[in-house]
């Protein structure tokens, strides 16, 4: 079958301002995109680069307080959209352009179920009737490979996994047969199990209906797997663009080259020391939640200096480990100990020196610190609380902390966390938590909502705080790349259990335990052809056997 | 769905308790009311014995707890006793006038509820447009205005100036309902223009609070038209907060319309309440607060289940 390759977006010198402190500031200084029927073009960068912004600017919207600048020009399939009546632009949405948002959790209505929100844009556009567009529906669910396609529809979101709910968000967009999908990174919110299937359900679907994408990414990785053409964007300018062959080996930016180099940090692996006791000791602890058990049987062992990446998908425990270790959810079973004495179970039992042991550093720095608390006040208050500083001896602490995480005591001591960048508040998070001259630090997925660039410097700076003050750590991660780079053992968790442990070296060289092995094999790699090398490996079935497994 | 009705139980349970707690509360403060009331309702020239007399007939002469414990008993059966100044029995006086309030406060809000949502909806539809704050402005005005001045003003340009409707809302129970809603229209509508402003609000507000939800930007990028983005996408999941406001506001109707019911000679519950506290008659006093208590209880009850049934997660569960 000859399919039309001719040109179906053309975007030229696009211009787009945001509204801040009363200014139109531009964030977007004219990027020209070319995309014809069939392709599919990944934009790549870092937040803050303009990806999500140019996505929805393709199919002429723009978010409340943004607004496309005079003089540029997006044409779709002829037709100009900046200067398209507001009322011609939405019958176009939904109907010949389609998008799928990152988080299908929130971008499906709670109240609605799906089925019902997958024939709204048939319906609106009377191209079906309802139980017409209801059929439809379920033969797109069976080609994405969701389980019981024909029932699936009638459940409400709340109902379905998120990877589901993505493959359902990926059927809604098909509905109407659009020309063009902006997929807003699909797959960021998945694990990396679930995220192969989704990728390849994508990829399919993609390709049968001769469908033009624009595929918006941080990950390269999956980037690489899914287009045709890259386009690396860096703070609303364009980088360069090549087909991907081209762009993974032969990067000509020093910016991309940077971007492909993140990976490279790697710590060296510190062996256990002989003769001591560990620094934390997780002996046969089983959790529940209410009446609900979530742990069994977990137990393994943290020595000073060492870093122990607990790895799993979400629902495995690995947080409610670090709940348990904390003492913020007694364990129902089995016991943790601090240098061979066990703790009290319940943090409130536990004294001022045992709970300045054991810090944590969490995963949304937004959310974590206290956006009108000054930042000297958040360091500062848990050194008062644990060593009781205060006047210019705590500043002074202060002003030391600010120095080990590397950020400018003058400038940094009397802003607010909202004045800080992502990584900035993070470095923050990790002050405080040193703030309490701890030999333990729980840190929880905190490089996974951060930019790469920025992750792999936190995780420099952690792997330089580690040397300097023999600090152990509990790496909770799904990131395997992240566990490849720091850690010095692995503890792999599955259903509450933990399937296996080990040094690293020893765990990420075959053979492994089947689930970790699974696990491993889901990371995406930069070879363009991995994905169709491992679906072709795993076979067909194989994947429905993830699906039951789930 | 078995969920739903346990926590409806517990709810119930949890509203007995509060109600009893209430009633301590109202029986121990109409003891606290200053002075004597057998002195009150046999005036100043009352002898001793007189005094003594009446209190051994009205059983002041016991301890509070027991009496506390009598008075419960008999008001579970639905007996609140007699009125001190009528000597009537007080179940009787109040079921006419009790009926009458309930008359109101629902003529009253079934016009007042769907206005206030209808204009809640076209007001977050027509966000900072001038009819959004037009309909601020004129409901933020008569919810600052006392309600006996809104009555006097209704009374002045309807009744009086244009005499469409009657200014005093005299009923009985002779009258047929539409001559009862045409006497009680201009007290109905104080009330409506009371209670309007703060249900659409919260409304508006609820509503506009969802707008910056992915699956409304979802809904947007599908090319589903702004009011259906509105009734069909945002309405379902903002029901929560409006059903509590609705609430309050239902039982503010009951137990809050004495100036209303006095400007408008309207015989309702309230001006029976003020009457009795001006005249020591605390059997009416702590029946009338009880029912009060009773009607906020059972409207808060009905407000949770209502934000629980909203609620999809809650109604299918996995």
């Amino acid at each position: 079958m000859t399919q039309d390759k001719s040109v179906l977006l053309n975007i030229k010198n696009l211009r787009i301002e945001g509204y801040s402190d009363e200014n139109w500031i531009e964030i977007v200084h004219g990027i020209d995109l070319t995309l014809h029927r069939g392709e599919v073009m990944g934009l790549i960068g870092e937040s803050g680069a303009g990806k999500s912004t140019i996505g929805l600017a393709a199919m002429g919207f723009t978010r409340d307080g943004c607004r496309i600048s005079e003089g540029s020009s997006i044409e779709f399939d002829g037709m100009e959209l900046t200067t398209t009546p507001a009322a011609d632009l939405q019958s176009l949405r939904g109907a010949r352009i389609a998008y799928v948002a990152q988080s299908a959790a929130a971008s499906f209505n709670p109240a609605h179920k799906l089925i019902d929100q997958h024939t709204e844009a048939p319906l609106q556009y009377r191209i079906q009737k309802r139980l017409e567009s209801q059929e439809d529906a379920m033969e797109l669910y069976e080609r994405l490979r969701l389980p019981n396609p024909r029932e699936i529809g009638f459940r409400y979101p709340h109902q379905v996994s998120g990877g589901q709910l993505q493959r359902a968000m990926t059927a809604m967009a098909m509905a109407c047969r659009p020309d063009l999908i902006i997929f807003d990174e699909p797959t960021t919110a998945l694990d990396v199990t679930t995220q192969i299937e989704v990728l390849s359900a994508i990829r399919d679907i993609v390709d049968q209906f001769n469908t033009a994408a624009l595929y918006i990414t941080h990950d390269l990785a999956v980037v690489a797997q899914m287009a045709d053409v890259i386009k690396v964007l860096l703070k609303g300018d364009e980088v360069e663009e090549a087909d991907t062959r081209t762009m993974l080996e032969h990067p000509k930016d020093d910016y991309t080259k940077s971007l492909w180099a993140v990976r490279d940090f790697k710590k060296e692996q510190v062996p256990r020391p002989a003769d001591t006791v560990p620094l934390i000791s997780v002996k046969n602890v089983d959790a529940s939640y209410g009446d609900t058990p979530v742990l069994y049987d977990v137990s393994f062992d943290i020595y000073s200096g060492m870093t122990v990446a607990v790895v799993g998908e979400s629902g495995s425990g690995k947080s409610t480990t670090a709940r348990c270790i904390t003492g913020l959810l007694p364990p129902t079973k089995g016991e943790v100990l601090f240098q061979g004495t066990p703790l009290p179970p319940d943090y409130r039992d536990r004294t001022k020196d045992q709970l300045r042991q054991a810090q944590m550093i969490y995963q949304m720095a937004d959310t974590a610190l206290n956006p009108k608390v000054k930042i000297s006040e958040i360091i500062g208050r848990p050194a008062q609380f644990y060593s009781g500083l205060h006047g210019p001896a705590l500043k002074n602490r202060v002003d030391e902390l600010l120095d080990l995480i590397e950020l400018d005591p003058s400038q940094y001591y009397n802003r607010y966390p909202p004045e800080l960048s992502g990584g900035q508040k993070q470095r923050i998070g990790i002050a405080r938590s040193l703030a309490a001259e701890p030999t333990f630090i729980i840190c929880d997925e905190v490089t996974s909502a951060l930019d790469q660039l920025v992750a792999e410097g936190i995780l420099r700076l952690l792997d330089k705080l580690q040397k300097e003050l023999n600090l152990a750590y509990m790496f909770i991660t799904h990131d395997l790349a992240t566990v490849r780079s720091i850690a010095d053992e692995v503890v792999v968790m599955q259903y509450g259990k933990v399937v296996e442990q080990g040094p690293k070296d020893v765990m990420f060289t075959p053979p492994h335990h089947e689930y970790t092995d699974l696990l491993l094999s889901s990371v995406p790699e930069m070879d363009p052809d991995w994905l169709t090398t491992l679906l072709e490996e795993r076979g067909v079935d194989d994947m429905g056997e993830v699906e039951k497994n789930k | 769905m078995g969920d739903i009705l346990s926590i409806i139980a517990k709810r119930l349970g949890l509203g007995l308790i509060t109600l009893l707690v209430i009633s301590i509360i109202i029986f121990f403060a109409v003891e606290l009311l200053p002075g004597d009331i057998a002195q009150a309702v046999l005036g100043q020239g009352a002898t001793e014995d007189n005094l003594a007399a009446l209190r051994a007939e009205l059983g002041l002469d016991r301890a509070a707890p027991v009496r506390y414990f009598e008075w419960l008993g008999n008001a579970v059966t639905g007996d609140f006793g007699n009125s001190l100044v009528s000597k009537t029995s007080v179940a009787e006086a109040i079921g006419t006038r009790f009926a009458n309030t309930l008359f109101l406060a629902t003529y009253a809000a079934v016009i007042a509820v769907p206005v206030a949502i209808f204009l809640g909806v076209l007001v977050a539809l027509f966000r900072n447009s001038v009819f959004d704050r037009v309909a601020n402005v004129v409901t933020l005005t008569s919810i600052s205005s006392p309600e006996f001045f809104l009555g006097y003003i209704l009374i002045l340009f309807l009744a009086v100036k244009g005499g469409m409707f009657p200014a005093i809302a005299k009923i009985d129970d002779g009258m047929t309902l539409i001559d009862k809603l045409d006497r009680t229209f201009l007290p109905a509508l104080t009330m409506v223009l009371v209670v309007v402003a703060h249900m659409m609000r919260m409304t508006r507000a609820s509503i506009i609070n969802l707008l910056a939800s992915p699956y409304v930007e979802m809904a947007r990028l599908k090319g589903v038209p702004a009011w259906k983005v509105i009734v069909k996408h945002t309405l379902p999941n903002a029901w929560a907060p409006v059903i509590n406001v609705v609430a309050l506001n239902l039982a503010y109707l009951i137990t809050g319309v004495v100036l209303v019911e006095v400007v408008f000679v309207y015989p309702g519950i309230g001006q029976l309440l003020v009457d009795a506290v001006t005249k020591r008659d605390f059997p009416v006093v702590q029946a009338c607060c009880l029912i009060f208590a009773a009607t906020f209880i059972l409207l808060n009850l009905a407000a949770d289940v209502g934000s629980i049934l909203t609620n999809p997660r809650l109604r299918h569960p996995k």
